[in-house]
């Protein structure tokens, strides 16, 4: 039987692949999808509780999740590009104008 | 017991892919992995009942958001490979650790905490929620949820506007 836990597990799981993109790989667009990964854990678990407790809010907020994810890879993308423009590179390890 | 299955195969999908996104060399293939990551996370959604969401999964994020990444692996001429300079201080093994770590305690407190042991989720199959999901969805966004929803389409705005400025090779 399918229990909520299930679905957390299912999440959780599909989160820290995420993460572990994030704090693993070099290329910057791979960054970026792994936070795409991370949002879509979110949703999964927010659509889980709102089939468990037969309410629609949670779907609701699903689709302001999937607003703002739209909104931070458009803005993301354009950084990107704006920085590929400048430096000629998209590895984070060349990236540190601001840190020294 | 067809809901087990599918929920397995779903998930072994789901997971599979998202491993394969961030493993994978070519970034153009990354992308390609992604696609088919949002396409099995809309048919958990199908699986949940969100059928609204599982459309706007397809559309936003398998349609607009992926062509938008493709634009920049194509715009981005990737001559020299990103992955073959690395800074001395940089721990990859460590990250992958931490993740592990981050996992397990998830793992334990969702299994032992008692997080939702005790329902069943196929309890309501054909629920108000289920059949009419479109209605459902529109009133709370639309009534409930108003301003939320024109906040929502503000920053929609403004991150139109900042993308454009940014990407805008000088104004």
């Amino acid at each position: 039987m399918i229990t909520p836990t299930h679905y957390m597990l299912l999440s959780a799981a599909l989160f820290i692949i995420g993460v572990a993109g994030v704090m693993m790989r070099r290329n910057i667009i791979v960054i970026f999808m792994s936070i795409e990964l991370i949002l879509n854990a979110v949703n999964i678990n927010l659509v889980a509780f709102s089939y468990q407790l037969q309410n629609g809010i949670g779907q609701v907020f699903a689709i302001f999740v999937i607003a703002v994810a739209a909104a931070e890879a458009a803005v993301g993308l354009g950084i990107i590009l704006a920085f590929y423009r400048n430096k000629e590179t998209i590895n984070i390890d060349e990236m540190n104008l601001m840190r020294w | 017991m067809g809901e087990a299955i599918a929920f397995y195969v779903i998930s072994a999908l789901i997971l599979g892919f998202a491993v394969l996104v961030v493993s994978t060399r070519s970034t153009v293939h990354a992308v390609l992995f992604l696609v088919l990551n949002f396409l099995a996370v809309a048919a958990l959604y199908v699986l949940l009942t969100a059928q609204f969401l599982a459309v706007i999964q397809v559309l936003v994020y398998a349609g607009g958001i992926v062509v938008l990444y493709l634009f920049v692996v194509m715009l981005v001429n990737l001559k020299r490979p990103p992955e073959d300079h690395s800074a001395p201080q940089r721990r990859g093994w460590l990250g992958f650790a931490l993740s592990g770590v981050v996992l397990a305690q998830l793992a334990a407190i969702l299994v032992w905490g008692g997080v939702g042991a005790a329902t069943d989720s196929s309890a309501a199959q054909s629920s108000d929620l289920a059949l009419n999901n479109v209605e459902r969805i529109g009133m709370l966004l639309y009534a409930d949820y108003l301003i939320p929803f024109e906040v929502a389409s503000m920053l929609l705005l403004v991150a139109m506007v900042g993308a454009i400025i940014l990407a805008k090779r000088e104004l």
